[in-house]
């Protein structure tokens, strides 16, 4: 015993708050899990399947990946179950098994590995996985929306011809046809701010319950793994946005149909504040919210797409850096050459 | 020069295959090669500009003044790019319908100035012809590979023919701009891995 040293020197930081990338991780898995149970009662089974075919594969490759790369294996911290788990809820419940395969091969392999592994990655693989999935399959993206089930038949759409039965997303609807049109197919306003906020509506796996995705985002800042900025920051400036410019004249928009549908809740709590991609103080997160915000709104009222969070957070993620650099926190020390 | 004619040939399919090894001329490699045929017929346009202009580059290298050196080449790699338009045009006009601005832009291709400048106006004839036609054959090597994967994966054909019969779901991934990054970038990946050993 006289061999142990009485003293250890370390480097700092000598105080540890018992958080490890494992814990936070799987807690964001935890929190990310009631969206999941609730989509196989709105769109039946098969989305189960999709998720874990995604979470699995996402898992396999960056297994293959870190050892083709001569780096240690870190599957077990949970960060490829993310990302698995996040590309399965933003891609829509009727799509071939094979799909969420492909995009985990680009998600984790090109757009996480390539770059560095975690920590180092600029974009949110995640999102990269989608984006890449709707540049390569355009057709099967956009149109495997499913009608919600409202009798409990979770077997439904298992196996049969999905084609038949697809539908159209609220944005898609109000994008191109005008709320009206919304209004006909998902009844009175007050039934569809109900309904959307609860998650009965066609939409992606995981996106549609605005309540669920609230409460595991309120659980993670309770927890402080994430901060208010970016959800608030982002959320507000969506509804405020499409109240301003969102309606025939100005100030006319329907600001709580904007943040309902969509992936905003999900964008919002989940993916906008992703940690490698996303920045690291107060009014750099609160811009980065802003920017992720407006970006959406501009790409729903004005681009192509009806839905626009994915692009918004991809467009946002490579100004960190410079977000970071412009908006430095105060240092604790006197200002150089101060007295 | 103790290289001999042959060398300086097989230098250009593999040391020094362009743009793998030496990273230029991106755009046409970039832009072209969503089919195969397209990808041929560029890289043998490209190499029969990349020969000529080595050949007359070479021929009048003691004649062109240092300063105007730059100036000088591309007028007469302008000349050869004018000659390729017009035959394209009488014998392949599909093709050069399909090719389109990129046939002029062969002008500014840096692999066609970067061999007049950093080889034919050093060496004799016979070994700049040589230089040119294995940079040339090698870079349409590489147009060709690179657009077979896009092609094959982004369309489902290999020069037009079906491949993978009726089922299979094109990757149009592959066919569009970031798939030609992505895709040259992981060929580029194999190759240094290849070139490690």
């Amino acid at each position: 015993m006289t061999d142990l040293p009485l003293l250890t020197v370390s480097v700092s930081p000598h105080l540890k708050s018992g958080q490890s990338v494992e814990k936070i991780m799987w807690t964001v898995v935890a929190c990310l899990l009631p969206p999941l149970i609730l989509s196989v009662f709105i769109f039946g089974l098969q989305t189960l399947i999709i998720t874990l075919i995604s979470v699995i594969s996402c898992v396999a490759v960056e297994a293959i990946s870190q050892k083709l790369l001569h780096r240690p294996v870190t599957i077990k911290d949970g960060s490829a179950v993310i990302t698995g788990l996040l590309m399965a809820y933003i891609i829509p419940p009727g799509v071939p098994y094979w799909i969420p395969v492909l995009g985990a091969v680009m998600a984790i392999y090109v757009a996480k590995h390539l770059l560095g592994g975690i920590g180092f990655n600029i974009f949110n693989p995640a999102l990269i996985g989608r984006a890449f999935l709707m540049a390569s399959f355009p057709v099967a993206m956009t149109s495997a929306w499913l009608p919600p089930i409202r009798d409990g038949a979770i077997f439904k759409y298992m196996g049969s011809g999905i084609d038949a039965v697809s539908t159209a997303t609220p944005l898609y609807l109000l994008k191109h046809y005008g709320s009206s049109a919304l209004m006909e197919k998902f009844g009175s306003m007050s039934a569809i701010y109900g309904d959307f906020f609860i998650g009965w509506r066609p939409g992606c796996i995981g996106e549609t319950s605005a309540l669920l995705l609230l409460i595991g985002g309120l659980y993670l800042i309770y927890k402080k793994y994430i901060t208010w900025h970016i959800p608030v920051a982002m959320i507000a400036t969506v509804g405020f946005l499409t109240w301003v410019f969102g309606g025939e004249r100005f100030f006319t928009g329907n600001p709580l149909l904007a943040v309902l549908s969509g992936g905003v809740f999900l964008g919002a709590f989940f993916m906008a504040t992703d940690y490698v991609t996303s920045p690291s103080q107060g009014t750099a997160k609160l811009i980065f919210g802003a920017g992720v915000g407006a970006l959406t709104v501009l790409i729903r009222l004005k681009g192509g797409y009806p839905e626009g969070v994915c692009y918004a957070i991809l467009l946002m993620n490579p100004t960190v850096p410079a977000l970071e650099g412009w908006f430095r926190p105060r240092r604790f020390a006197p200002q150089k050459g101060a007295q | 020069m103790a290289k001999t004619a042959v060398q300086e040939f097989t230098k250009g399919l593999w040391a020094e295959i362009p743009p793998f090894r030496l990273v230029l001329g991106l755009c046409p490699i970039l832009a072209v090669t969503k089919t195969v045929e397209n990808g041929i017929g560029m890289g043998i346009a490209t190499t029969f500009v990349l020969i000529c202009s080595n050949i007359l580059i070479s021929l009048l290298r003691n004649v062109i003044p240092k300063k105007v050196r730059i100036a000088c080449f591309i007028v007469v790699i302008a000349t050869f790019v004018t000659v390729v338009e017009l035959i394209m045009q009488a014998f392949a006009y599909p093709l050069f319908l399909k090719l389109g601005i990129f046939i002029p832009l062969i002008v500014v291709n840096c692999i066609v100035l970067g061999r007049a400048e950093a080889f034919a106006a050093k060496n004799g004839v016979v070994a700049s012809l040589a230089d040119g036609l294995g940079i040339g054959l090698g870079y349409t090597l590489s147009l060709t590979a690179l657009a077979i994967v896009r092609e094959v994966l982004g369309n489902g054909t290999f020069y037009d023919i079906p491949v993978f019969g009726p089922t299979f779901e094109p990757f149009s991934f592959m066919v569009q701009a970031p798939g030609a990054f992505v895709c040259l970038g992981l060929m580029l990946c194999i190759m240094n891995m290849l070139g490690k050993k």
